[in-house]
């Protein structure tokens, strides 16, 4: 559609329009985004493969200088008048070699089994006090292998990086070509190059805290690491597949936990988002209200709600609507029976879902409350002059209005609420518990059952498969969102 | 006319009854906080629901009686967890974003999908990992872990801050390489003093991340009491052999950290607002 028509058309035919586009290009935007993960893929492969060949081709076509520089990396770059890039070069060699001979291969030797010799006591003859013989601990070895993995990857790239610096060396002064000089290559740093300043840091902080530990959680899905193996004292080792298949039903319990939860995970986050959206924008409506005094004084009320930490409210919600809190004291001194608010399964979802309203509703009204303001006048008059109600107008004009501006918001919301842990973590941690569930309780999210599988039975591995399942939902829901919404192709319009 | 004007009071009358109606349902918890922190007798379960007599010893004893749970020690924890992740995020924050927004080089692309995916696995998935991680570097249960990985894992949330960066105009950039002014010296002299909303939300949202985060906090200090942050003490205050001696004092300890937090919102509010609704405010 061109952009003219856009502006013709009301709002609300408008957002129509869009949902009608987003329903229609659903299929075709499922299958882009698979395509583009295998292009993206494909691309890796072939960036590898293109990098082995010339590592391959420079070996051949370099002189002696430059063959040299494969093993002794630094070497043609020293030579040629590079001495501190080639000396840095060196430097790395020397330091990964250290790495791998006193600490990487210890633990990389042993990945293949994880280890096989458990701690065992036993007395020493002399001195009559329990020793421990020196055991393998399954846990430090993959988690160490893991680590040494990613030093060797970046090992290969940094020695890639000094052939090429060695051959394009050779290549330059065959030319008669003057070398960059290093100073220059430093300073290079704070502008052309200034990218690479500023990402190192970050990466490397990402690398140790984010990813090393991801791999390590991602491989333990296909371990027997749960209670019990607990190395050092029981060693776990690779099982393959079966945690998958014990969750998608060979193992009973287990799959009717994970399918009982994904369902009500999905109803906690559908009704969790869309109640407070339409909530939220009905607060805000009503006190911006032409008319109404004391805005700033109302917002203010509200806003409070929201800056009190959510540990402290929540918790104290927990506390208002516990079996005997204060809550279930008035109703007994008015004559009312007690209500089992969070300790019984279907009271306790419905609690859960009540209480969020009040720590949504205000953040919601926050959010909307400037948009609803930059809805042109003219739309509203022209709805009084039609005769329109106050519900025909916030549902034709209003809503989609919003709702056009918002979606993005809405959906990292909805996302959020699929992964909400505070809420029902400090409202009811799960509980109630329930028998026929694995370590879980009526109004666990998955993260929550995630958070008490590793935290408080040491479930490891059924953990980590949780993981994997949830991030692939939330990666499915907003990929296809992201590669629909029009931000991520308007990118570069803005500059 | 007059039936105009009637109607409208009406409709107001409402709007203003409901709006009375919710602000009662949305301050009762908090007054109810404010009123048991000053509740002279023990206990969470109280058959009243007002208090019989009020104090302020639960305050004055959350300062004195420090040998278990040192409240002060752990506000000093949290503000100094809180500055320094403030410090440290709001850069890394603040360079990804530029990075991603302005420069172009090869892998840029790559770099911000590997973000974006990182950023849907769930946090606490590895949460063990990084415990062990930083067991084996040696930062185990120190300060300085959690302020690595608050402002790694504040680092990650990058999209925001890119998004403001994307909507001022390249032309600037242009005329001050045309000058000879190198990118660091774009960074820091012309584009972060106008970026002042972001770098204010970026602030904002990550100092506040310390307060209220309890979970990583809890995993990493274990039984360490003394290197607590106000989350964890506060919500080791209700766990059931505390409660009963603890509960007045931990509402008083709540209201004590709510209030500079609910501070710093009001009055930070509308950068709040700008940061999260981005540029979809613009339409």
């Amino acid at each position: 559609m061109k952009e003219f028509d856009r502006h013709k058309m009301g709002p609300f035919r408008l957002f129509i329009h869009q949902v009608m586009q987003f329903i229609l290009h659903l299929p075709k935007n499922i299958v882009r985004l698979i395509v583009s993960i295998g292009k993206a893929l494909k691309k890796f492969a072939v960036f590898c493969w293109r990098g082995f060949v010339s590592f391959l081709s420079i070996f051949i076509k370099g002189d002696i200088i430059t063959k040299i520089s494969y093993p002794i990396m630094g070497f043609g770059c020293m030579l040629r008048g590079q001495l501190a890039k080639g000396l840095l070069y060196l430097g790395a060699e020397i330091g990964f070699i250290t790495f791998i001979t006193s600490f990487g291969w210890n633990y990389l030797k042993d990945i293949g089994t994880l280890g096989v010799n458990p701690e065992s006591e036993y007395i020493d003859e002399i001195t009559g006090i329990i020793m421990y013989r020196p055991a393998d601990n399954s846990m430090l070895i993959l988690l160490y292998s893991v680590f040494t993995l990613v030093v060797i990857l970046a090992f290969i790239a940094i020695w890639v990086m000094s052939i090429h610096a060695s051959y394009r060396a050779e290549i330059n002064k065959k030319q008669n070509i003057r070398l960059v000089p290093f100073r220059q290559e430093v300073r290079s740093l704070l502008d052309e190059r200034y990218h690479a300043t500023l990402l190192t840091g970050p990466t490397v902080m990402v690398f140790a805290f984010v990813i090393i530990p991801l791999l390590f959680m991602i491989l333990i899905a296909f371990t027997n690491y749960d209670a019990n193996h607990q190395p050092p004292g029981n060693l776990f080792t690779w099982v393959g597949f079966q945690n998958f298949r014990d969750v998608f039903g060979e193992n009973l319990t287990k799959s009717q936990t994970f399918f009982y939860l994904l369902k009500w995970d999905f109803v906690w986050a559908v009704s969790a988002t869309f109640l407070n959206y339409i909530l939220g924008m009905v607060l805000a409506l009503m006190i911006n209200k032409k008319g109404i005094k004391g805005k700033k004084v109302w917002r203010t009320i509200f806003v409070i709600t929201i800056a009190v930490p959510q540990f402290v409210s929540l918790l104290l919600m927990s506390r208002l609507f516990g079996d005997s809190g204060p809550v279930n004291i008035i109703l007994q001194n008015l004559g009312f029976n007690t209500v089992p608010f969070l300790t019984d399964g279907k009271t306790a979802r419905v609690m859960v879902i009540l209480i969020n309203l009040w720590v949504g509703i205000p953040y919601t009204m926050l959010i909307t409350s400037g948009i609803l303001m930059n809805i042109p006048a003219e739309l509203y008059e022209s709805a009084k002059i039609d005769g329109a109600g106050v519900v025909k107008t916030f549902m034709k004009i209003t809503l989609p209005y919003v709702l056009f501006v918002t979606t993005p918001y809405l959906i990292t919301q909805f996302v959020g609420n699929f992964n909400n842990f505070n809420v029902i973590y400090l409202l009811t941690q799960g509980d109630p518990k329930s028998v026929w569930l694995y370590q879980a309780g009526e109004t666990d999210l998955l993260v929550t059952w995630l958070y008490k599988l590793t935290v408080q039975y040491q479930d490891y591995n059924l953990a980590s498969v949780i993981g994997i399942l949830v991030f692939l939902v939330s990666a499915a829901m907003s990929l296809i969102v992201y590669n629909y919404s029009a931000a991520a192709k308007r990118e570069e319009e803005f500059q | 006319m007059a039936s105009y004007k009637r109607t409208q009071q009406l409709s107001n009358g409402v709007v203003y009854a409901i709006l009375s109606i919710m602000s009662v349902v949305w301050l009762i918890p908090i007054a109810w906080l404010i009123l048991r922190s000053f509740q002279a007798e023990k206990g969470a379960w109280i058959t009243t629901v007002l208090p019989q007599g009020y104090t302020v010893s639960n305050y004055v004893r959350l300062f004195t009686e420090t040998t278990q749970f040192n409240y002060p020690r752990w506000f000093g924890n949290t503000l100094m967890v809180a500055v320094f992740t403030c410090v440290i995020a709001t850069l890394l924050v603040l360079m990804i974003s530029y990075t991603f927004s302005r420069l172009r080089f090869k892998s840029r692309k790559a770099f911000m999908n590997v973000g974006l995916i990182l950023n849907m696995f769930p946090g606490f998935m590895t949460m063990i990992a990084v415990y062990h991680i930083l067991k084996a570097i040696g930062l185990y249960q120190s300060h300085i872990s959690l302020i690595l990985v608050y402002s790694t894992t504040a680092s990650l949330s990058y999209f925001i801050a890119k998004g403001f960066f994307d909507t001022i105009p390249k032309a600037m950039d242009e005329a001050a390489t045309i000058d000879g002014a190198t990118r660091s010296q774009i960074f820091w002299r012309i584009t972060l003093p106008i970026s002042k909303p972001i770098v204010i939300y970026t602030a904002l949202t990550s100092f506040l991340a310390p307060w209220v985060d309890f979970i990583f906090a809890s995993v990493i200090m274990k039984d360490n009491y003394d290197k607590y942050t106000l989350a964890v003490g506060l919500y080791r205050m209700l766990e059931r052999e505390n409660i009963y001696e603890y509960f007045t004092r931990f509402c008083a300890g709540a209201v004590l950290v709510s209030i500079p937090i609910t501070l710093l919102f009001i009055f930070f509010q509308r950068y709040y607002v700008e940061g999260v609704t981005g540029g979809s405010t613009k339409g």
